[in-house]
């Protein structure tokens, strides 16, 4: 009978990615409930000692195969290597980081096992039985659906990187380890890495962050803002008044004679919230704002508010995150 | 070298809007689209057909009013149109998605399938990975470039923090990233000549598959329940200090998900 939940723990570079021990801590509290064991595969090359780390954070057994067939990310021999674990260990459940690597490996691997596969959820249930409740956002976030995959094992989801609570690591804890080897069908490798590039992003355009930290008159000095869009993944903003001043550059302004933007989250820091800024950001998904004037404009379009100084806040926040 | 391009209609998701008073999704008078990613896939293949003669013909797995994605496709300088539609297809996930439009492809053979990355409705992007397993193919997922070189495709391959260049031999599936390909307008010549083409219709009978595998019945997974996203109409304003407000700030942005 299927049994326990499998935890791909992605590394990049032999470095465990923070997605991967996210997972073995929302793995670790269902397998509570359902009466199950965390199993954390880890594949890769040279990359066996890194099977602790994985147990400190939850795991109780820890599959590694350790190849250089592994040794860069290519679909299919991750795709082997976890279908010959899972036809062997018959997972109740297996979970991915929905990162660019999960978000390719694991579609191919359901429909190699003939079984489900949920998307980027944010959230994870489980019930005595094991049968796994699985929540996502559809149509662009406008949508969350609650997903079951009941006459079919294991039951697959990637989840989404950020979203999952890790346990706080303890270094004592007990779990086996377990090397396997592959029997590879190397007549299937035909993907040739031809190079791979490290790249680290800067310049990104602010139609497309996720996350903008946009700054105005109100704000004086840019470079914590810098810092705190870094630190959240985004990237900075801003209001007319700092493009005129020469503070930041036009491709950063948002508003009517600027960019229209719609981030997941937009902070407002000292900025007023005149209408042809609003007419660029109001869309926004959630946006906060931080203004000294408790009767700015830009509070009737914020979600959350907050009468304070920007500057301030800036830096705690960078304390904070 | 032949081309086939997987097309998606979807809803203009950013025009979505939610009724804060029943708390469901707003579709009435929401434009159908073809999908971003999609266009781009098609554009990918157009360039294939300018730079080495290739032949793009684009699939839809939808109700009979996708034939308007077709035709835009059509517009846009594609040369056979494919409508997958079949009341036995209704119901299905991406797991029996993949297995209808991969049968199609079987039936209509291709050295080349390009995708997109991911439709912004369903979002999920595992229906490309899903057809070239059951085709049996390689995949290269993420593209944001694409050349024939060779005898083989060089794709451009996007991580979050890298990019690999990778090599692969034709048959093999690619699904590409809109960022990275504009799609080019429909053409008036182009407009003229898909009036007289046929979109083919493509329906149960005409594909190999199993009844067992599609539709409501052959999905693995299954929606158990919606909700919409909770209408945030309460505006809260606070006074705080810096350090409870950046507290409460992180707090509620954690709650909610966003960081
Ligand atoms: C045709 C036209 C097109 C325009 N297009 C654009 C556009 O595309 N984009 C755009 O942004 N503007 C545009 N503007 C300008 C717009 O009208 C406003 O002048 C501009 O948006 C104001 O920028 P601001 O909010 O940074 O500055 P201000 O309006 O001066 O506001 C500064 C805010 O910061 C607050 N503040 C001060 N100190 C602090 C502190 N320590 N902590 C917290 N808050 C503090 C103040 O209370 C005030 O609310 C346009 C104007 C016109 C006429
Ligand atoms: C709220 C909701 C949540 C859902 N969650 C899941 C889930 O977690 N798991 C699951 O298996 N199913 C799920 N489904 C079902 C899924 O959305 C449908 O199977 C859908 O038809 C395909 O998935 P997608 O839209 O995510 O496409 P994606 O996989 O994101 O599409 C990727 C690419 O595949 C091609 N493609 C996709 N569909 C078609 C088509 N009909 N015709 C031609 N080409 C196409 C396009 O090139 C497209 O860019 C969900 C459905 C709803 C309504």
């Amino acid at each position: 009978m299927a049994k326990n939940i499998f935890v791909f723990c992605e590394q990049r570079d032999g470095e465990i990615q923070s997605v991967a021990l996210e997972l073995l801590g929302v793995a670790k509290q269902l397998a509570t409930v359902s009466g199950e064991q965390v199993c954390a595969l880890l594949l890769g090359s040279n990359v066996a000692d890194k099977a602790s780390q994985l147990v400190a954070y939850g795991a109780d057994v820890v599959y590694v195969v350790d190849d250089v067939n592994l040794a860069q990310f290519v679909t299919e021999p991750y795709t082997q290597a976890i279908t010959q674990i899972a036809r062997e260990y018959q997972p109740n459940a297996m979970l991915f980081g929905a990162t660019s690597i999960g978000r390719d490996l694991a579609p191919r691997l359901s429909a190699r096992l003939k079984t489900g596969l949920t998307a980027d959820c944010t959230q994870l249930e489980i019930d005595q039985d094991g049968n796994l409740f699985m929540t996502r956002p559809a149509f662009g976030g406008n949508l969350f659906a609650t997903i079951v995959c009941p006459e079919h094992k294991p039951q697959m989801s990637t989840v989404r990187p950020g979203v999952m609570k890790m346990m706080e690591p303890d270094y004592n804890r007990q779990g086996e380890v377990v090397s396997k080897t592959i029997a590879w069908d190397k007549s299937k490798f035909v993907v040739e890495v031809v190079e791979e590039v490290k790249e680290v992003q800067t310049v990104e355009k602010i139609e497309e962050a996720k996350l903008l930290v946009s700054c105005g008159r109100g704000v004086k000095d840019l470079t914590e803002a810098q810092n705190l869009a870094t630190k959240l993944g985004g990237t900075v903003s801003a209001s007319r008044c700092l493009v005129d001043a020469g503070m930041v550059d036009h491709n950063r302004q948002v508003g009517q004679t600027g960019k229209t933007v719609r981030p997941q989250v937009y902070f407002a820091f000292g900025i007023s919230g005149a209408i042809q800024h609003l007419a660029g950001m109001e869309e926004s998904e959630y946006i906060v704002a931080v203004n000294t004037d408790k009767s700015a404009p830009i509070f009737k379009v914020a979600n959350l508010g907050i009468v304070a100084d920007a500057q301030a806040v800036i830096k705690q926040l960078n304390k904070l995150i | 070298m032949k081309i086939i391009v997987c097309i998606k209609q979807v809803p203009n998701t950013t025009e979505i809007k939610i009724d804060p008073v029943t708390n469901t999704l707003k579709r009435d008078g929401v434009p159908s689209i073809i999908n971003p990613d999609d266009k781009a896939a098609l554009e990918v293949a157009l360039q294939l057909k300018e730079n080495c003669g290739a032949h793009v013909d684009v699939v839809t797995m939808g109700p009979q009013q996708a034939e308007v994605a077709l035709r835009e496709a059509l517009a846009m300088g594609a040369d056979n149109a494919y409508l997958l539609t079949d009341r036995a297809f209704a119901g299905s996930d991406t797991l029996a998605t993949s297995t209808i439009i991969a049968s199609a492809i079987k039936k209509l053979g291709a050295d080349v399938v390009l995708c997109g990355r991911q439709a912004i409705d369903g979002d999920t992007a595992q229906v490309g990975p899903q057809i070239a397993e059951h085709l049996d193919i390689p995949q290269v997922t993420y593209a944001s470039q694409v050349d024939y070189v060779d005898g083989a495709l060089v794709v451009k391959r996007q991580f979050e923090d890298r990019y690999q260049t990778l090599r692969v031999a034709t048959p093999c599936l690619v699904t590409v990233l809109s960022s990275a390909y504009k799609p080019r307008y429909m053409n008036v010549a182009d407009i003229v000549a898909q009036d007289q083409k046929q979109v083919e219709a493509i329906t149960f009978n005409d594909v190999v598959v199993n009844p067992e595998d599609i539709g409501l019945k052959g999905s693995p997974t299954k929606v158990k329940s919606t909700a919409t996203k909770q209408f945030d109409k309460q505006i809260a304003t606070y006074e705080l200090g810096a350090e409870e407000a950046a507290k409460l700030i992180v707090d509620t942005l954690k709650q909610k998900h966003l960081i």
